[in-house]
C-alpha cells in the first residue's frame, strides 16, 4: 500500500459519507424544496469526491479525463433538473416551510 | 489496491441507495418521489465507477453516462407532465 492508495481510501470514506448525509438529509427535511437542497448539493460534492479518488487510483489518463467529464455531465444534468423540479413545486403551489 | 474495497464502498453506497425508497413511500408530494429518482440517478452513477473499477469492466462506465442521462431525462418528462395533469396528484398536493 503506498500513500497514493491511503489518499485514495481516505477520498472514498469522505465521498461516501456525503452520499450518507444526503439521504439522511432527503429523509428527514421537512420540505420539497429543503431535501432537494440537501440530496443535490452533498451528493454531487460525494460524487465528485468519488470520482477524484477514481481518477486517482486510475493508472490511464485518458480514464481520468473521461470520469471528470462525466462529473460534468451529472453537474448539469442534476442542476438543470433540480431547477425545473423546484419550479414546478413553487408553481403547483407547495408553500417552503417555516419553523413553527 | 485490492478490489475488496471499492466493492466494500459500493455496498455501503448501495445501503444508501436503498433508503430512497423510503421517501418514495412516504411521499407526501410527487415532486418529493421524484428526489428519489435523482438520488438514485447519482448514486447509480457512483455504483457503476466504483464497480467498473473493482472488476475491471470499462463499459460499465458507459452505464453510468447512460444512468446519469436517464435521470435528467425522467426530471424533465415528470415536470412536463406534471404541468399538463392537475390531477389527484399533482407535484404540489398537500404538505403534511
Amino acid at each position: 500500500m503506498s500513500w497514493m492508495d491511503f489518499l485514495v481510501i481516505a477520498l472514498l470514506i469522505v465521498s461516501t459519507a456525503f452520499f450518507i448525509v444526503g439521504t439522511i438529509g432527503l429523509l428527514r427535511f421537512p420540505d420539497v424544496y429543503s431535501r432537494l437542497h440537501a440530496l443535490t448539493k452533498a451528493d454531487n460534492l460525494g460524487l465528485g469526491i468519488l470520482i477524484l479518488a477514481l481518477a486517482l487510483n486510475s493508472a490511464s489518463g485518458l480514464v481520468s479525463i473521461r470520469l471528470m467529464l462525466t462529473w460534468v455531465l451529472v453537474l448539469v444534468a442534476t442542476a438543470t433538473t433540480s431547477h425545473l423540479i423546484a419550479r414546478a413545486a413553487r408553481e403547483s403551489g407547495v408553500e417552503p416551510w417555516v419553523k413553527p | 489496491m485490492p478490489e475488496g474495497v471499492f466493492v466494500g464502498f459500493a455496498i455501503v453506497i448501495f445501503i444508501t441507495m436503498l433508503l430512497g425508497f423510503i421517501r418514495v413511500e412516504r411521499g407526501p408530494t410527487a415532486a418529493d418521489r421524484m428526489l428519489a429518482a435523482q438520488l438514485f440517478g447519482t448514486t447509480g452513477v457512483a455504483l457503476m465507477l466504483l464497480l467498473a473499477e473493482a472488476f475491471q469492466v470499462p463499459a460499465l462506465r458507459d452505464v453510468a453516462l447512460v444512468l446519469a442521462l436517464l435521470a435528467a431525462v425522467t426530471g424533465i418528462a415528470f415536470v412536463k407532465r406534471a404541468n399538463q395533469i392537475q390531477g389527484s396528484e399533482t407535484p404540489g398536493g398537500t404538505v403534511s
